[in-house]
């Protein structure tokens, strides 16, 4: 299907049902999506239905990422339906032989003026193909005349997910279905010897053992049954070990010192050619440094990654929470020796998904193991510790800062080294290597993609990397490094999350050198005024109290800014986080977040999204760090990857900024960055102790008080 | 073969097919098709397949089947019906105290376990009462909220 019809189709009951070419992630883009197409169409919203991504159907994405959905697909909707609309008013005045003009549409009626004629949507079209491109030049609503864009739409999901009729991929239960399990080597690089399969194929209900190379499953009539199976296989299996990673406590050196390559980074973009040391100029009066790092950090879904595979007459449909059922059926295709016409991925929700976590991989697995058993659907679900050691991680990343202040305070000199991963691992359909985790580990494994340093505006590594302030000179170096110990992949934000918290938190370093307040020292460097609208928000709301902030307080409590443009072309944010330290224990009481996403599509989606961005940021920065050893990734599960509790969450308060008329950006992204700068700024704030390294644990900030006296 | 066991759950009698050492969990979701409760962690750990056992929140993922024979089991299918929803239920949809979902019927379930002993809770008492449920997405501040206005709605 392509034109209008790739995108929506008019049923006979007059509904509309959008055609998802990105897929939901939790992050309420049916809704927005919904919102859009009722608008433009003049439905009632919920006459409006969401149909999930199939390959069998769908118009090609690519990868739902990157904040970008609302901007790509919400466009493509909305001139779909405007075009939708279009169409059908034609088609009837033709019909009745007036001018366009003399016809109006009223919830999904189009009526004469005036007149008693009236012709319903689902009538008009019954199902039927409008057979026609979108209208280049079509004309959309304004947005003045919106009501339903730009209206909180809440709770239009909850009802499923409060009663246990969610369908998660995990709840799926199709006829016939068996139940499968992965064992996966017990360290990173181990190689299967033997397997005592004969041990395994007398266990009640095991129907299938399965095993290519290192790769090694079970299949059993009942989920328990799999799950024992696959107990008794780790147990009975032999193993080989292959090379041990490089000592976790280096990390850090090993990532400034590590092969690769560096890249001048000039308006957002990495360059070829020389790459030059930092210097200082002539007319510097004060020239700081800082260092900072982060270490890896897990997705961490809650529900661990699943899906259903099955096989008949040597095609596979396979039902995956992928962030993007095309490249992920090409990948499968690759891996499975197939025609990609012989794979068929349909979209169905999982559990949260903030990146390139376990969802293609679990894929995968389901379709290996579903081979040995055509016929029957085959749902494979990882364990907690498949989760959590085996699912890509967010990049370590090492930062360098200088810069320079002349005699008023103002930074003449900016310079910024970033040393990381790539932050892109995700599959792809290539020859010769698969970045999907069971092909490596097949009899002839496919080898992991060879990452390279990725170009374009924002990339990873170098995303937000290049801040939005006006500074005379600026250096932005991006240095990729080649040899990740462990498997790294895209985590919300990307780059974004180091790159501002070092920015960010220099910011409040240099404001202190120039004396002066840590906003208006950001609005002194800031020409943009949407900038500096949510910054002066987010201090509004918060109570921000100017000043020089000399680090230290009496009732040990302390707030903190920290500001970005996501990727410096969609959302803006500014978060304050409000901070109680006590004998080293940082207590996280509130955190504002203020944000422009041009025009507001759903205002209570968009702040459930800002919330969650800080939320989970400060969950990474107060708590979260992968701990690994020789063989692989050691935090196994939540006791050893804690995350932030209930008990620990800050109030949160969002002030939105609506922008009508420009273009509506992603914001799930927005406030990964901006929140731990802002948390380490309030620390400083509090008990002057700067925090360049994340997690921020009690004996961090203990040694970095400063001495008493 | 197993004997068949026997659970009350919801107020009515159901025969499961698992052994009497499987988890709850896996006779609640695969023979009785109750997938409200899910698998999280399988430790104990995240909350996600909390139920109620005469009447305190517990996890089921490891709980075998046959400690809970002669126990009053609730899911939360068994709180209220889409048309007539639990207070709690129907707090945390006009709260829409969710993003993805996976977390939130366990802690309706713990909610509920919680205002059943606690009417009034403190927000100290409602964040220690939920402290072993784990919310990935960060819509913490809206099932806090969902809870205060699921207590407030019911002292009512």
């Amino acid at each position: 299907m392509n034109g209008i019809d790739a995108a929506l189709r008019i049923e006979e009951d007059g509904c509309v049902s959008i055609f998802m070419s990105k897929v939901e992630v939790g992050q309420g883009l049916k809704i927005a999506l919904a919102q859009i197409a009722a608008e433009e169409l003049d439905v009632d919203f919920s006459r409006v239905c969401i149909v999930r991504a199939d390959t069998a159907f769908s118009a090609d994405a690519s990868y739902t990422a990157g904040s970008n959905s609302i901007q790509t697909v919400g466009e493509w909707v909305r001139r779909a339906a405007a075009s939708a609309r279009h169409c059908m008013v034609q088609q009837v005045a033709d019909a009745w032989g007036v001018d366009v003009d003399a016809l109006c549409v009223e919830n999904g009626w189009i009526r004469e003026r005036g007149g008693a004629r009236k012709m319903g949507y689902g009538e008009l079209m019954g199902g039927k193909a409008f057979n026609r491109p979108l209208i280049d030049d079509v004309r959309c609503k304004d947005p003045q005349a919106y009501r339903i864009v730009g209206r909180a739409v809440r709770g239009a999901d909850m009802v499923a997910k409060v009663t246990g009729g969610g369908e998660f991929i995990q709840d799926l239960d199709l006829p016939g279905m068996v139940h499968g399990r992965v064992v996966r080597p017990p360290g990173l690089h181990h190689i299967l010897i033997d397997v005592d399969r004969a041990a395994l194929e007398q266990m009640p209900g095991v129907l299938a053992v399965v095993r290519d190379g290192s790769f090694l499953g079970v299949i059993a009539e009942r989920e328990e049954q799999a799950i024992a199976a696959s107990a008794v296989a780790r147990a009975r299996s032999a193993w080989k070990r292959n090379d041990p990673l490089p000592p976790s406590e280096s990390l850090y050196e090993q990532l400034r010192h590590g092969e690769g390559q560096a890249l001048r980074v000039v308006d957002g973009a990495p360059v070829e050619g020389e790459v030059d040391e930092p210097r200082v100029p002539p007319d510097a009066v004060k020239t700081l440094r800082a260092r900072y790092c982060r270490p890896f950090h897990l997705h961490a879904s809650l529900g661990p990654s699943a899906a259903l595979a099955e096989w008949r007459d040597d095609s596979v449909l396979v039902w995956s929470h992928t962030q993007g059922v095309f490249p992920l059926r090409g990948a499968l295709a690759q891996v499975l020796g197939v025609d990609v016409d012989a794979v068929r991925v349909q979209h169905v929700e999982g559990s949260g998904c903030y990146g390139h976590n376990g969802a293609d991989d679990v894929a995968l697995d389901a379709a290996l193991l579903a081979r040995a058993l055509p016929g029957r659907p085959v749902r494979v679900q990882w364990m907690r510790e498949d989760e959590h050691a085996w699912e890509a991680c967010g990049s370590a990343m090492l930062l360098e800062m200088q810069a320079s202040l002349d005699a008023e305070g103002v930074i003449v000199d900016w310079n910024h080294d970033v040393w990381s991963y790539t932050h892109s691992g995700r599959p792809r359909a290539a020859e010769g290597a698969s970045n999907l985790l069971a092909a490596w580990h097949l009899q002839k494994p496919l080898p992991r993609h060879q990452p390279r340093p990725g170009g374009g505006s924002h990339g990873g590594i170098h995303r937000n990397a290049d801040p939005l302030y006006s500074f005379a000179r600026r250096r932005v170096v991006k240095h990729f490094v080649r040899d990740n110990p462990l498997r790294v992949s895209a985590l919300r934000g990307l780059g974004a999350y180091g790159n501002v918290f070092a920015i960010e938190s220099f910011m409040d370093e240099l404001a202190l050198a120039a004396q002066c307040d840590p906003l208006d020292f950001r609005l002194r460097h800031l020409d943009d005024e949407r900038a500096c609208a949510v910054l002066k928000a987010a201090a509004e709301k918060a109570g921000w109290r100017r000043g020089v902030q000399r680090g230290g307080s009496e009732d040990g409590r302390g707030m903190g800014l920290g500001f970005a443009q996501y990727k410096n072309e969609k959302c803006y944010a500014a978060v304050i986080a409000q901070v109680q330290v006590i004998d080293g224990h940082i207590h996280l009481e509130r955190l504002v977040v203020a944000a422009d996403a041009g025009q507001i599509v759903n205002p209570d989606g968009m702040a459930n999204q800002l919330e969650g961005g800080v939320v989970q940021a400060a969950s990474w920065t107060l708590c979260e760090q992968v701990r690994y050893g020789p063989w692989g990734i050691e935090s196994r599960d939540w006791d050893t990857y804690p995350i932030l509790r209930f008990d620990q969450v800050p109030e949160v308060d969002t002030v939105l900024i609506d922008r009508p008329g420009q273009p509506s950006k992603g914001c799930g992204e927005a406030a990964q960055g901006p929140t731990p700068a802002a948390m380490a700024n309030a620390v400083f704030a509090a008990c002057g102790a700067r925090l360049r390294d994340i997690p921020f644990t009690a004996p961090k900030v203990r040694a970095a008080l400063p001495l008493s006296g | 073969m197993s004997e068949t066991i026997r659970l009350r759950v919801n107020g009515s009698e159901r025969e499961v097919g698992t052994g009497p050492e499987v988890p709850l969990l896996y006779a609640l979701r695969n023979d009785l098709g109750l997938k409200g409760a899910k698998y999280g962690c399988g430790l104990e750990q995240c909350g996600a397949c909390k139920v109620l056992i005469d009447g305190e929140a517990l996890p089921s993922c490891k709980m075998p089947v046959r400690e809970a024979v002669g126990r009053e089991i609730v899911t939360v299918e068994g709180l209220g019906t889409v048309g007539q929803l639990h207070p709690v239920q129907r707090a945390f949809v006009e709260e829409s105290a969710a993003q993805c979902g996976y977390c939130t019927a366990g802690l309706v379930i713990g909610a509920v376990a919680l205002l059943e002993k606690n009417p009034h809770p403190t927000n100290a008492q409602i964040g220690a009462a939920l402290a072993r449920h784990l919310c990935r997405c960060g819509a913490h501040s809206r099932v806090l909220k969902a809870v205060r206005r699921a207590a407030a709605e019911m002292a009512r």
